[in-house]
């Protein structure tokens, strides 16, 4: 059962991409933020927004196979295929980053070696005290280190897998059970230490504990719609026929489950904050409520709401009718509130939505979403030889 | 009014579903079933309809959130206005926030209990109820499949050579 994108499919990446890059272009002609910072933040954004649902896919790879998950495995394929971007939104976002270390760009306050040093104009005591960690080389040494485990850990889970369908076998499926263990527990630590390295010092004096886990919700749930509407996509083109009502009911409980988990962490993140009433922390929420007040609050309610009320019954989460249209406007709502984590930071509220910023969105999505066919196409769509593949075949629920 | 019931005992659930399949699918109606625990797939196959717990569940959730949210109403607001670290007091929405985690957990509590209780007295097993239950073992490593003579068109003789053919351990006839 081998599958080859159609050249329509190709065609629309193409064309997509196209207008991402005529986008970036005019995105940085038009920006008269300082330093073109939207620009940079714009790409940082992307990149990093479709390199963590790779992150996320491989996350929930690892979690399958950790739990002796057998549900998902025929068409694990697709968890797979989500995986491939994971390097190129790596280059993208050690692109911007090394812009910034170099001096083009002005992000990261803290890079600038000025407010370190105590006999200058512009030296800042609450900065200059992160020195230990908030320093270019350890910095550096972080980033290579999250983007080099992360990378390995998703090839190896690829490789064993492809290895899987032509020798057969136990071996391979305990060997990567290992690795996921391993895996999750870097992943825990990597990911929260990399959202605090690249995005939470854009805001060098403000901090938030929940920070990362309100971003993870939204890697998760940015894949899980993903990997719901590719599947959902292989079946209405009469392939995945072993995919069944079940497996597609559960996918519609995970992005009911995730969608849910993002609202409780934003919420919790929030409330705290809120209540506390402290200056040195409202003033994160202060900039996007006073710039940004319909765009924070429609985001954040409709990322509850929707999946609330459509999805909560089993019909719903059933029907391809209520699931799909979810599933892509979580997604672009998902994408929206990433937005309003980077741009207002980096361009202290000086920068607002346009145009360009969707141009390039959608160029990045069409990258991903050829990269992510050309990696399906290189396998069978359905695993051989797993052990939980008979056991999957037969999930009813 | 007398009534004739059949109790097929299995020791395994497959076979003891198997069964059920083959009779059901000579037109014989299975009355109940018993067994120590849930026999996956067996509801459709003995004519169960889906269990409407979840919208007794949806209706005790929402009852919660109104009961929570009143209530916080009447407390902080109306009856006796309360102040949370310089918050402004008085009205309802300003405060609202600071009611969310209070009117989730509520509204969880009364789902909860409320499926709970329902579920074990739609069981007629509420504490202090008498056991419905005809078989002790079921509750143990048996699976049993009641037939009635008054809800079947076959007679029980019938019954008893198909589920015979299928498996079963140990038949016992009561009158009931």
């Amino acid at each position: 059962m081998e599958y080859t994108p159609s050249g329509k499919l190709k065609m629309s990446t193409y064309i997509m991409i196209l207008v991402g890059i005529v986008a970036l272009a005019l995105g940085f002609v038009n920006d008269h933020t300082e330093h073109h910072n939207a620009f940079w933040a714009n790409l940082l954004l992307n990149g990093f927004f479709f390199m963590t649902i790779s992150l996320a896919a491989t996350f929930f790879i690892a979690v399958q196979y950790a739990a002796e998950a057998a549900w998902a495995v025929v068409f694990k394929r697709i968890f797979e295929a989500l995986m491939a971007f994971l390097p190129y939104g790596g280059i993208i976002v050690t692109i911007v980053l090394a812009m910034n270390s170099a001096g083009v760009a002005h992000m990261y306050h803290w890079m600038d070696p000025e407010v370190m040093d105590p006999n200058s104009e512009h030296y800042d005591a609450l900065i200059a005290m992160k020195k230990p960690y908030l320093n270019q080389v350890f910095f550096w040494i972080r980033t290579v280190i999250y983007l080099a485990g992360w990378i390995y850990f998703a090839r190896y889970f690829r490789k064993k897998s492809l290895e899987e369908d032509q020798i057969g076998g136990e071996s391979f499926f305990w060997q990567n059970r290992t690795m996921s263990a391993i895996f999750l527990v870097f992943f825990g630590f990597s990911e929260m230490f990399a959202v605090w390295d690249w995005v939470m010092s854009i805001d060098v004096h403000w901090h938030s504990n929940l920070y990362h886990w309100y971003l993870f919700a939204t890697m998760w749930l940015a894949f899980i719609a993903l990997s719901l509407l590719i599947t959902y996509y292989l079946k209405g083109k009469g392939h995945l026929k072993e995919v069944n009502d079940s497996h597609l009911h559960d996918l519609g409980k995970w992005l009911f489950a995730v969608g849910l988990l993002w609202a409780y962490f934003f919420y919790a993140q929030f409330l705290l904050i809120w209540y506390a009433d402290m200056p040195e922390e409202t003033v994160y929420f202060k900039l996007r409520i006073k710039e940004y007040g319909g765009l924070f609050f429609g985001t954040a309610l409709f990322n509850f709401f929707v999946p609330f009320w459509v999805l909560m019954s089993r019909d719903a989460k059933r029907n391809p009718v209520f699931v799909v249209p979810v599933a892509i406007l979580l997604f672009i709502s998902h994408f929206l509130t990433y937005w309003l984590v980077f741009l207002p930071s980096a361009t202290g509220g000086h920068d607002h939505l346009s145009f360009t910023d969707i141009g390039v969105f959608i160029g990045f999505l069409g990258a991903f979403l050829l990269v992510t066919f050309n990696a399906l196409a290189k396998a069978p769509l359905v695993v051989k030889n797993h052990p939980y593949l008979e056991e999957s075949k037969h999930l009813h629920i | 009014m007398s009534d004739k019931i059949l109790y097929a005992v299995f020791g395994d659930d497959e076979v003891a579903l198997n069964a059920a399949k083959k009779v059901t699918s000579e037109g014989v109606h299975v009355s109940d079933v018993f067994s120590p625990f849930p026999i996956h797939g067996i509801d459709p196959v003995i004519g169960l309809k889906r269990t409407r717990i979840a919208i007794a569940a949806f209706i005790y959730g929402t009852l919660g959130t109104i009961l929570a949210l009143s209530g916080m109403y009447y407390f902080m607001i109306y009856d006796w206005p309360q102040d949370f670290g310089g918050k402004p007091n008085f009205t309802f929405v300003d405060n609202v926030t600071s009611f969310v985690p209070i009117t989730f957990e509520f509204s969880v509590l009364l789902a909860a209990h409320g499926m709970a209780v329902t579920f074990l007295f739609r069981n007629w097993t509420l504490p202090f109820m008498k056991a419905h239950n005809p078989i002790p073992e079921s509750t143990d490593d048996k699976f049993v499949l009641e037939f009635r003579a008054s809800e079947n068109e076959k007679s029980l003789e019938e019954i008893k050579a198909m589920v015979e053919a299928g498996g079963v351990e140990r038949i016992i006839e009561k009158e009931a």
